[in-house]
């Protein structure tokens, strides 16, 4: 067998054993088939949602108000007759460009300084160590609603807000998972390669607590749309008329009262299973990667 | 036991002037000109310069922090735009409302959790442990304030078992005297019955809304710390000691299995105090969050701070107490300090 021959096999292999490993971890746990599933399903709707639905969201029809689920509307109709089934699939969008764009924003600000704090030890550590435990000290949702009250009330805020809070989950992840790589050996022989400290941090360290960080991500989707559309629901960040699935419950919550279920149920259906969803993938995602924490 | 908890008590200085430092921060980062902002949407210019400079918001930065702080330990939040009161009146008044809820929500998802937790670890692989895992994995899915709104659809509009969501007593009652602030309390101590039933009945569902949402945490660690007593050595030996199964369970792999059960309470207080306000806002509950809740809509943010700020200092004292409370609890964690 010739060199080449060798290194093109192992690759092969290696990717072979993890679709092998892939295909266990969702035979051996449906629900992350399921989950798997449910994903594809939310995405679609973020996609191509506002293209297919069959009435305008925003359209009011006053000679159909308070309508109970039907053949014409799937999910019945709102106070202003507004189709709640078109508003359900159109909000996914919003909904998920919330929790994506504050997970991928923490993920920049907590990920990079865990890394930092876990890789460097001493002052970098501590100080990141000091604002993480001080976002712990207040109850996070209660932090989330101070900030957004304090910069304004605007869905960019409710963004930064959801990022903050996640912060120190973000950072005590990643900074463990450096801590335990500072020394080893490849870190070892890129430096005595030349290499610089943050060069090493980026190149090297970063791309291998990647796996770890990526279920961090999808476990903390989940939190993230609970957080954005619990803010929203207390009238926070989104605006009517737009359909978001926060606010929708909000605005089906004095109807719940005099029976008119319909208006509250379908939206607030929809957020459970997208942060149902995000949960298992979450843990699907942990056994491939971790199967040592697996529960 | 002693130096322990001096040491404990050393901890929350920092915490605290970080909570501070981070409450202060977020009413400087108003947008806009907060002189402005506090004078009202009417005020001229100079009743702008003149709020600027009662405010000392003409002076640095840390001289205003020192304001800040001297005016915190005397107890002043501030007074609301919208009425006009001070905030920190408002907030001990509403205070004992938001309390009642959150330890009544956290008394039914302890008694829920913890005997799910260790059922579903003694019979490990069975319905009930599947159960366990359902309603964990559902309990932290369901967003706080649909559960609330499932739950008065379903019982007071399909029922009619239970009371309209609207506040704390029926308004045919009047409140109890106040001696604790808790209305249960209160009524049993008044020796009125009617008013405790009246008083229950408000606060069931919405005490069942908080407990749903904060099990999820408490069954998953129990039943986790469980497993692990369960496999120990003295559990072993116990049996091998010809010890019954419940003798075992309770007295020896319980006790031992509730010291993890209690690290997790302050991540689980996080949680409830978060959800008390969407909580409140559902069933029109006159707390703290309401307070909060109703500034926020007309942007009214010495209220909202004065909420955090307390939220905040609760929290911290609230883990304090759970730290010590591990103290007592654990004998190992006495001697170490």
């Amino acid at each position: 067998m010739t060199d080449t021959a060798i290194r093109a096999a192992a690759p092969k292999a290696e990717s072979n054993s993890l679709l092998r490993h892939a295909r266990y971890v969702v035979s051996e746990n449906p629900v992350t088939g399921l989950a798997f599933g449910l994903f594809t399903l939310i995405a679609l709707c973020a996609l191509i949602g506002p293209y297919i639905v069959p009435h305008d969201p925003l359209a009011s029809d006053t000679a159909a108000t308070l309508q109970a689920p039907s053949w014409k509307h799937w999910f019945g109709t709102d106070q202003l007759g507004r189709d709640i089934f078109s508003r359900v699939v159109v909000a996914t969008r919003l909904d998920l460009i919330i929790a994506l764009s504050s997970v991928a924003l923490v993920f920049a600000m907590g990920g990079f300084a865990g890394i930092a704090a876990g890789f460097f030890g001493g002052w970098t550590d501590r100080i990141v160590g000091r604002i993480s435990d001080t976002i712990m000290a207040f109850p996070l949702f209660v932090l989330a609603m101070g900030i957004v009250a304090a910069l304004g009330n605007t869905v960019t805020n409710i963004v930064l807000a959801t990022a903050i809070i996640n912060f120190p989950l973000y950072v005590r992840v990643a900074r463990a998972e450096a801590n335990v790589r500072r020394d080893a050996g490849f870190v070892q022989a890129a430096r005595l390669s030349g290499n610089g400290d943050f060069r090493i941090l980026l190149m090297h360290i970063l791309p291998n607590i990647m796996p770890i960080m990526m279920v961090q991500i999808s476990l903390t989707m989940g939190y993230a749309i609970l957080n954005a559309a619990g803010l929203s629901f207390i009238g926070l960040g989104v605006r009517p008329p737009t359909p978001e699935w926060g606010i929708m419950v909000a605005e089906g919550a004095g109807n719940i009262i005099s029976g008119e279920w319909w208006i509250a149920l379908f939206p607030g259906a929809a957020l459970m299973l997208a942060v149902f969803c995000f949960n298992l993938l979450g843990d699907g995602l942990r056994d491939l990667v971790d199967p040592q924490r697996r529960t | 036991m002693l130096s322990l908890i001096s040491k404990r008590l050393l901890l929350v200085i920092p915490n605290l002037i970080g909570v501070v430092i981070i409450t202060f921060l977020l009413t400087r980062a108003l947008p806009g000109d907060p002189a402005a902002y506090f004078a009202g949407p009417a005020a001229t210019k100079e009743a702008i310069e003149q709020v600027r400079s009662k405010l000392g918001l003409d002076k640095p930065l840390i001289v205003q922090f020192g304001h800040y702080v001297t005016d915190l330990a005397r107890g002043d939040f501030g007074n609301s735009l919208t009425t006009g009161q001070p905030v920190a009146t408002e907030i001990r008044n509403r205070l004992p409302a938001s309390a009642e809820l959150t330890l009544f929500g956290l008394f039914i998802s302890i008694s829920i959790a913890v005997p799910l937790g260790i059922l579903a670890a003694v019979k490990q692989g069975s319905w009930i442990d599947h159960t366990c895992r359902v309603v964990a994995t559902a309990g932290v899915s369901l967003p706080v304030f649909f559960t609330g709104l499932l739950l008065v659809y379903v019982f007071y509009f399909l029922l009619g078992w239970s009371p309209a969501p609207l506040g704390r007593i029926d308004v045919f009652y009047s409140p109890p005297p106040q001696v604790t602030g808790f209305y249960l309390i209160d009524s049993v101590l008044s020796g009125n019955l009617e008013g405790f039933r009246a008083a229950f009945s408000q606060l069931l569902l919405p005490g069942l809304t908080l407990g749903i949402f904060s099990l999820a945490p408490i069954a998953r660690m129990t039943r986790a710390s469980m497993l692990a007593v369960l496999a120990s050595d003295f559990v072993r030996t116990a049996r091998a000691s010809g010890l019954d199964d419940r003798t075992v369970i309770i007295t020896y792999a319980f006790r031992n299995a509730m010291l993890p059960v209690v690290t997790t309470l302050g991540m689980v207080f996080s949680f409830l105090l978060g959800a008390n306000v969407l909580v409140e806002k559902v069933f029109a509950w006159p707390g703290i969050g309401s307070y909060a809740v109703e500034a926020l809509i007309s942007s009214d943010f010495a209220p909202v701070q004065g909420f955090v700020l307390t939220m905040a200092v609760l929290y911290v004292v609230l883990n304090l107490i759970i730290d010590i409370l591990y103290g007592v609890i654990d004998p190992r964690v006495r001697l170490e300090g």
